[in-house]
């Protein structure tokens, strides 16, 4: 790993948990519960990059797994919940 | 010698393109919290799920392939995968938003003519 790569990889890592922590307060203020659903999308996204970034870091693709689980499972959970938001129940 | 340069390269370009992707989410976040209207934010997030993504895949499949001396493709799964589902939570959500605000205050445009007919 040259000199030039470790500092943007921090700086990107930065970034990413700069950006989890401002959509948290959207996640928090809301105002109206698909806000909340769309913060939660933006969230799973962001711990996503995270770790496809940590894999660079660590040079190992073996974070690739997790990645996939994680797009995965969130877009479960954003479909479901609005699929609640739409109907009020989730299995019809 | 020259190997070395090349290593270099790659190792620029994986460091510009991690960078862009993290400046993109940063930017995507921003946005999140000082738009107005849930359908004015409803665009941000698609910044960190199309380029952002593209960027961060696009440097672990060019990192790692030169680190590991094979070519890595394994990322691209994970554009495919966010390719497909981002359109289709964003949709949802629109239209869970357009059905609650609708319920709720009514300040929504009509439905389409089209959209009542079986």
């Amino acid at each position: 790993m040259t000199p030039l790569l470790q500092p943007a990889i921090f700086v990107a890592l930065i970034c990413y948990v700069l950006a989890m922590a401002i959509a948290t307060v959207r996640l928090l203020i809301g105002p109206s519960a698909q806000d909340r659903v769309l913060a939660l999308d933006f969230l799973y996204v962001n711990a996503l990059l995270i770790v496809l970034v940590l894999g660079i870091r660590l040079a190992t693709d073996a974070y690739f797994e997790v990645a996939l689980l994680i797009a995965l499972f969130g877009f479960l959970g954003s479909a479901a919940l609005a699929k609640f938001l739409l109907r009020g129940e989730v299995i019809e | 010698m020259s190997g070395d340069l090349a290593m270099w390269a790659i190792e620029g370009v994986t460091a510009l393109l991690v960078i862009a992707s993290g400046a993109l989410s940063l930017v995507a976040a921003l946005g999140f919290v000082r738009l107005d209207d849930f359908f004015q934010r409803l665009h941000p997030p698609a910044l960190a799920n199309t380029l952002g993504a593209w960027c961060a895949s696009l440097a672990s499949v060019l990192f790692l392939s030169m680190s590991e001396g094979r070519p890595v493709l394994k990322a691209f799964v994970i554009i495919f995968l966010l390719m497909m589902t981002a359109p289709i939570t964003t949709a949802l959500l629109a239209r869970a938003a357009l059905f609650r605000e609708r319920q709720a205050t009514g300040r929504v445009p009509p439905p389409l003519p089209m959209a009542d007919q079986p």
